[in-house]
């Protein structure tokens, strides 16, 4: 991510600590969030990212570092001075007032000029498709309408951050991917820098501009999605962003951004480095990038062969995913999309088979 | 409620015992009284049930309409000031170090280990003019003279002597000691309410511009309206049908409703007027019921349109 001085970041960590008693929950987090970025804090339970979207609103304090907002240190600044909103991952919506009250409430609370308050309210309230619903009170919502209440209530406020946390985790499936697209839509349409918190891989992925992966309270990396995904840098993230094949190596020489490897099953081969700081580390490759052939091998130029029996086979409509024994007990996955809908299925487990694997679909990761 | 349909024989044998108290101990008592209300008094301690209305109307002699009307105001000051000072008690209980919560709770529950006569006793220990409140200001009194002395001050700021605060034997004692008697009926039931508030509703205050003040009341206070009826209603009914406290706290100005009835039943002997009074007392209970029965439903019915 390249930084023109015009544009400095809307949110800075600087060398963030925040320990709960002896546990650190965040760990010497330093980061810069770009203006208008659709910023997602990824990572499994207890890594830290909740803590840092809480210091965002206000609602945890660093135990040492700085957070600034817009260039402005907030460590004297309590939540209800903050230009900074927040979908809480319960909603939080005011169960004993209407929609409208809701959304109303933090213009109502602040020096906002009562005329001002309908219009602004009731476009809220048309922003997030709630049109009809202003006079309902919380329980005659569902869940998903109740999320868009704490988000017009948050919207309504013209924040320079909105945050969210985990806002998709109480949805069920289709209604998560609609609120995906929604929020997407929301955030090119009124242009605030947008700070999700997710433990889930594949709702960053389709909605950020840029992900950090967090692992015990430390930033692993910050990349956009593709890059995440294409080149991860280390060998948790490679894992937790889809799934991966993992083989460990000996480096053997080091040439630009390149590197002489061996690896069992693989034998010696030149791989790409995911960064410049990788000198040792973990093959992976992703299971769309495996070639699988039942048949004689036929190998293209280039491939690197290797031989495994089927184990089990998941089916998923789409895709279907292979798993896999190599001739060395080696677990892998690999998936196949089911291109054709008169096909003769799936082979049975035990099957063996010949996987091909290019040399350029390997990245050496650090551990 | 379809299992116990299903298994009557179960139901049954949990209800049977406490209905059969309550029956017993509860409704026929409770059923004789009212015959008594329409009792007329033919000897010492005959009474004949003659369905005459005679001491209802007793009832509204306006002496006793004067007693009832300040049993509901000493009632109703004193239960608005059980609710003031309960509130921010039942807000702090309910953000307490969870370690802390059980020890303040038994803090809360602790006057009730004793039982009220003694623990009114022990409020005219305190109040009295040579009481513990006393005590303490003429020790404040003590000190400023000694202070000002050196000045020459001391006569003309703090007095000659000091004259001790008459704190006993008036309403404002009575009101006191109901306050002191039944607070943790008021604490109880909030903190069950508060406990259960979604801490979050009070960040999402928080995060969309309101203070701590404005967030307690519109937010916490409207939350907590279940807890603080319940509470009201706990604490006012009994303050209504006191007689102990204003017997012992009050002057002679502050008779209770509560402390006419008892005469009627020991001193006076007049069981039927007694008894009419207890039922009069009790249909003022029940309208007070059924007015907040029918508020809460009219807002429930209003909240489902």
């Amino acid at each position: 991510m390249t930084e023109t001085p015009a544009q400095t970041p809307i949110v800075t960590f600087e060398n963030v600590t925040k320990s709960f008693g002896r546990t650190k929950a965040v760990d010497g987090v330093s980061l810069a969030i770009p203006r208008n970025a659709f910023f997602a804090l990824l990572g499994p339970s207890g890594c830290g990212k909740t803590t840092l979207l809480r210091m965002l609103g206000g609602f945890e304090h660093p135990t040492s570092g700085r957070v600034l907002i817009d260039g402005e240190d907030m460590a004297d600044v309590p939540p209800n001075r903050r230009q900074v909103n927040m979908v809480f991952q319960s909603y939080a919506v005011f169960p004993h007032m209407t929609v409208a009250e809701n959304v109303a409430y933090g213009l109502k609370v602040t020096s906002v000029p009562r005329a001002e308050i309908g219009p602004r309210v009731e476009e809220a309230i048309a922003m997030v498709r709630l049109d009809g619903m202003a006079a309902r009170k919380p329980d005659q919502l569902s869940g998903g309408q109740r999320q868009r209440v704490a988000l017009a209530r948050a919207l309504v406020k013209r924040p320079k951050l909105l945050l969210l946390d985990e806002p998709l985790s109480a949805l069920d499936k289709k209604l998560r991917e609609e609120m995906q697209l929604e929020l997407v839509r929301l955030q090119t349409e009124v242009g605030i820098t947008f700070i999700i918190v997710t433990h889930d891989q594949e709702e960053a992925l389709g909605m950020a501009s840029d992900i950090a992966v967090m692992k015990e309270g430390r930033i692993l990396q910050i990349a956009p999605p593709r890059q995440l995904y294409e080149h991860p840098t280390r060998r948790f993230v490679a894992e937790f962003i889809g799934a991966s094949n993992s083989f460990e190596c000996e480096v053997l020489g080091i040439e630009g951004g390149m590197a002489r490897v061996r690896a069992p099953l693989l034998g010696e081969l030149k791989v790409e480095r995911a960064a410049a700081d990788v000198r040792a580390g973990t093959l992976i490759v992703r299971p769309e990038k495996m070639r699988m052939d039942f048949s004689s091998p036929d190998p293209d130029p280039g491939e690197v062969l290797v031989r495994a029996v089927i184990d089990q086979i998941a089916y998923f409509g789409d895709l279907s995913i292979v798993y896999l024994t190599a001739e060395d007990g080696r677990r892998l996955q690999c998936s196949r999309y089911n291109v054709n809908r008169i096909d003769k299925g799936d082979p049975p487990p035990g099957t063996p088979c010949t996987i091909g694997i290019h040399p350029e679909d390997l990245l050496l990761v650090g551990d | 409620m379809e299992s116990w349909r299903a298994q009557p024989a179960v139901f049954w044998a949990f209800v049977l015992p406490g209905a059969l108290w309550l029956l017993l101990f509860f409704i026929a008592p409770l059923a004789l009284i009212w015959l008594l209300a329409f009792g007329e008094r033919v000897g010492p301690v005959e009474i004949d049930i003659t369905w005459t209305l005679a001491n209802y109307a007793g009832v509204f002699d306006p002496v006793y309409i004067g007693l009832f009307g300040r049993s509901l105001w000493v009632a109703t000051v004193a239960t608005v000031l059980t609710l003031v000072i309960g509130l921010p008690v039942a807000l702090a209980i309910s953000f307490a170090p969870a370690r802390l919560k059980p020890l303040i709770l038994l803090l809360i529950i602790l006057p009730f280990w004793t039982n009220i006569l003694i623990r009114t006793y022990a409020m005219i220990a305190v109040l009295r003019s040579r009481g513990f409140v006393n005590f303490g200001l003429e020790y404040i009194w003590q000190l400023g003279t000694a202070v000002l002395a050196p000045f020459g001050l001391d006569e003309a700021v703090m007095g000659a002597r000091f004259v001790p605060l008459e704190l006993l034997y008036n309403n404002t004692a009575v009101i006191f000691g109901i306050v002191y008697v039944y607070l943790p009926f008021m604490v109880l039931p909030l903190y069950a309410t508060l406990d259960r508030l979604d801490r979050s509703l009070l960040e999402a205050s928080l995060d969309l511009g309101a203070g701590q003040v404005r967030t307690f009341f519109s937010i916490i206070v409207p939350l907590a309206r279940p807890g603080i009826v319940s509470g009201i209603i706990l604490v006012f009914i009994p303050a209504l049908g006191t007689f102990l406290i204003s017997d012992l706290l009050g002057g002679t100005d502050s008779l209770l409703i509560g402390n006419v009835i008892e005469r009627q039943f020991k001193a006076a002997n007049n069981w039927p007027l007694g008894a009419a009074m207890s039922f009069v007392l009790l249909y003022v209970t029940f309208a007070i019921l059924a007015i907040r029965a029918w508020v809460a439903g009219r807002e429930g019915g209003l909240g489902k349109a």
